[in-house]
């Protein structure tokens, strides 16, 4: 028994903050004091609050330290650890109260509004240790499906839960299973999705390396359900650590009998491979997954046949993601009613989100289905930094759609959000503030789509490029206003006719941003002016020649040697040798150049 | 477009023994190709043609096929990556905190465009999708050193440490 435990978050963000040296320097100073048999330190999985890392959690006290660096180490086990006081300049400052003693990390407004289920073991246990996990209740719900549940009932009790698929479309989960459950085949495959695509989105790779084995668990579940034996986890190989840990975990869960022959002593079996992608967005879609599994091309073929009767080499198949697998075990232990007693009256449970961009804690929060977009953005999310005004919080990635700030009281669940234009998607949650252009952002998602289509089918592949032309047209001032119809008119089409998800949102990014910031893009063609100052071919960068002291310090920054004037007397800009960079204004001291 | 690049193959025997012998074993493994290629540029750094060719003639399928896996995703390379491989994220979180900037100024100071090596083959840079690492936007990655909360002005800093 220990005394102290030290958490020191090992996911992706604090990892590349050096979170791996400070938990390496904890264990050298606890050794260094002579403390190694009273305190152990463990890496964890990640505690969401990613804008404050690298982050300790020190128990039994709870107290969270933010931003720590290698030099605090020897203080914080000096002090907190030796001495038992906590350093509470250290400590993450909503968690001390004015008195300097120390509040519940669940009293802070991050953590406050959240609700963890899929995320509940995430920044708790060792993910690297299958000990932990079935300390807390891991396996449970497995043991008590092979022994106690028949899989029509573990379908019936999925189907009451309502739980829907958390990767983006929102199908209802139990009616995928007993779809494949339905079909006969000598073999059939249960599938993970965990090729998380979508750019700002990374709560799958968060729950595979802080609850590997929740995943390994509710695949099993489901593979008795349908009547599978094999499962593979299709995962970007971009996600070193995700890859290692769910390696550990699948060791460790056949070295305990828990896949592999005849688990829990009972007929079933039931064994799982990872496959690892090599970076294509389109492999996302159901289809297109399978076929990499198969070592092709990853390209989406029509649908019917339904990977439920004809997937993975051609045999029934399930494919579900990531954190819709987390809350399996939960529903099976803690019954359908529980679970279909959170959220919204079509969405149920909760959800997590990835927050970030122009957003004070950006990190990772789990909430209840029906939180509205408010209480993400203000309360959780601490609001935007610098002063500036909520403009639009984009969800869905690329095949979703902007919010705008005159519906941010819009409670969010899968079908409000599809009636603003919007989608779930896997969950990414980008907000911009003022300084971000509309039009610039339809053409950043459209520049990815156009680079991630495969190419397959034309509509896509010819169509998201004319489209993304048409919006360059418009960027670089000369646009029209007949662009706008077509951009319309082409959008439609693409969403009608294109063979796979990818292509049928594609054009979403661009229509709700027309259907929210219509005055931006006429103001680009019609006045020939970025209101946001971001897109280059629009601006003029000026020197106010009442606030300019003639330093000289922007003329010489200036790369292209744009900018002229002698010593003392107001300057100015050469605005057909001007490149726009922007440095001349970053530098004055006086701020006395003004883009626009 | 990928093209192959001049930078003449150098492969050596012993790269391509230990190719043939992992192919050998995997040969019957289910969907093997794209394990394969992962594999052979985890030996060689790349995918040349000669490469591909090793590939193709050990698994017993057309070069096509594998050309066409090669060039399918992101990860495959069919040029040489600097000795240092410089990743700039452009994913949603560090686009709209300005790491596109970050991109255009390194492609600026390196001479070169996303994609490419530079001559003495040191760096090459790349622009690569969301690594996860939100919080910290912008980032970018140099092998395996990652360098976040970016403004533009510490870049020459960090290139001149390599």
């Amino acid at each position: 028994m220990y005394r102290s435990h030290v958490m020191v978050c090992g996911g992706t963000g604090c990892t590349s903050s050096n979170s791996d040296k400070i938990a390496q320097a904890f264990e050298d100073e606890i050794l260094a004091t002579g403390l190694q048999d009273e305190v152990k330190v463990i890496r964890t999985g990640c505690f969401g609050l990613c804008a404050l890392g690298p982050i300790v959690v020190i128990y039994p006290e709870g107290s969270f330290y933010s931003m720590v660096k290698e030099e605090n180490v020897k203080e914080i086990v000096d002090e907190h650890l030796l001495k038992g006081r906590p350093v509470t300049r250290l400590l993450y400052d909503e968690t001390v109260a004015e008195d300097n003693t120390i509040k519940s990390l669940d009293d802070t407004a991050f953590y406050k509004k959240q609700l963890r289920i899929a995320l509940r073991n995430c920044g708790v246990i060792n993910p690297e240790n299958i000990d932990e996990y079935i300390a807390f209740d891991g396996y449970a719900a497995l043991g008590k499906v092979l022994t106690e549940m028949t899989p029509d009932e573990v379908i019936q009790t999925i189907l009451d839960s309502g739980l829907r698929g958390r990767g983006g479309a929102g199908f209802p989960t139990g009616l995928k299973w007993k779809f494949a459950a339905g079909n006969k085949a000598d073999q059939k495959y249960v599938c993970c999705n965990a090729d998380e695509g979508d750019p700002g989105a990374f709560m799958d790779r968060s729950i595979l390396e802080g609850d590997p084995h929740v995943v390994i668990e509710a695949m099993a579940i489901a593979a008795y359900a349908i009547g599978a034996s094999q499962g593979y986890v299709y995962i970007r190989a971009e996600y070193p650590i995700a890859v290692q840990r769910l390696t550990i975990a699948i060791n460790q869960a056949r070295e305990y009998g828990l896949l592999g022959k005849n688990i829990f002593g009972t007929d079933f079996s039931f064994d799982l491979d990872i496959k690892l992608g090599a970076g294509a967005f389109v492999c996302g879609e159901e289809t297109a997954l399978m076929t990499s599994i198969e070592g092709k091309r990853g390209e989406p073929r029509p649908r019917p046949p339904f990977p439920a009767v004809k997937g993975l080499f051609a045999r029934p198949t399930i494919l579900n993601n990531v954190e819709t697998y987390a809350n399996v075990p939960q529903i099976i232990l803690k019954g359908a009613d529980w679970f279909a007693s959170m959220g919204t009256e079509k969405s149920k449970g909760t959800k997590v989100f990835a927050l970030g961009g122009k957003i004070k804690n950006t990190g990772l929060v789990e909430i209840p289905m029906g939180t509205t977009l408010r209480t993400i953005v203000e309360e959780i999310g601490g609001g935007i930094p610098n002063g500036k005004k909520f403009k639009a919080a984009q969800t869905g990635g690329p095949s979703g759609g902007c919010i705008p700030a005159s519906l941010i009281d819009t409670p969010i669940d899968y079908d409000n959000l599809i009636a603003i234009g919007s989608m779930m998607g896997s969950g990414g949650l980008i907000v911009m503030d003022e300084d971000t252009c509309m039009v610039d952002i339809a053409k950043f998602f459209l520049e990815f789509t156009v680079d991630e289509s495969c190419g397959k089918c034309t509509p896509c592949r010819v169509g998201t490029k004319r489209l993304l032309e048409l919006l360059n047209k418009i960027t670089d001032g000369k646009g029209t206003m007949e662009d706008l119809d077509k951009i319309e008119e082409l959008a439609e089409f693409i969403k009608a006719n294109s063979l796979c998800g990818l292509g049928q949102t594609a054009p979403n990014p661009v229509l709700s941003t027309m259907r929210y910031f219509r005055d931006e893009y006429v103001e680009h063609i019609v006045n020939k002016r970025c209101p946001a100052g971001v897109c280059k071919a629009l601006l003029n960068y000026k020197i106010d020649p009442v606030k300019c002291k003639g330093c000289t310090l922007c003329a010489r920054t200036c790369p292209a040697g744009a900018i002229s004037g002698t010593v003392r007397q107001p300057h100015s800009i050469d605005t057909t040798k001007c490149v726009k960079c922007g440095a001349c204004v970053e530098k004055c001291k006086f701020g006395a150049i003004s883009k626009g | 477009m990928r093209r192959f690049s001049g930078v003449p193959f150098k492969g050596t025997k012993e790269q391509e023994a230990q190719l043939v012998s992992w192919l050998e074993e995997h040969k019957t493994m289910p969907g093997v190709a794209m394990p394969a290629l992962q594999k052979a540029q985890e030996i060689y750094g790349y995918l040349p043609i000669e490469v591909q060719r090793i590939v193709a003639d050990v698994l017993e399928k057309p070069l096509a096929e594998i050309y066409g896996i090669s060039t399918f995703y992101s990860q495959f390379s069919l040029c040489p990556k600097g000795e240092y491989k410089i990743s700039v994220c452009l994913g949603t979180a560090c686009y709209v905190k300005g790491s596109g900037k970050i991109y255009d100024e390194l492609q600026k100071k390196l001479g070169i465009t996303g994609g490419e090596c530079t001559a003495d083959g040191k760096f090459s840079l790349d622009a690569c999708r969301c690594i996860g690492a939100c919080g910290l936007a912008p980032v970018m990655t140099i092998n395996d050193d990652v360098y976040g909360r970016l403004t533009g002005d510490e870049l020459d800093d960090i290139l001149a440490k390599y």
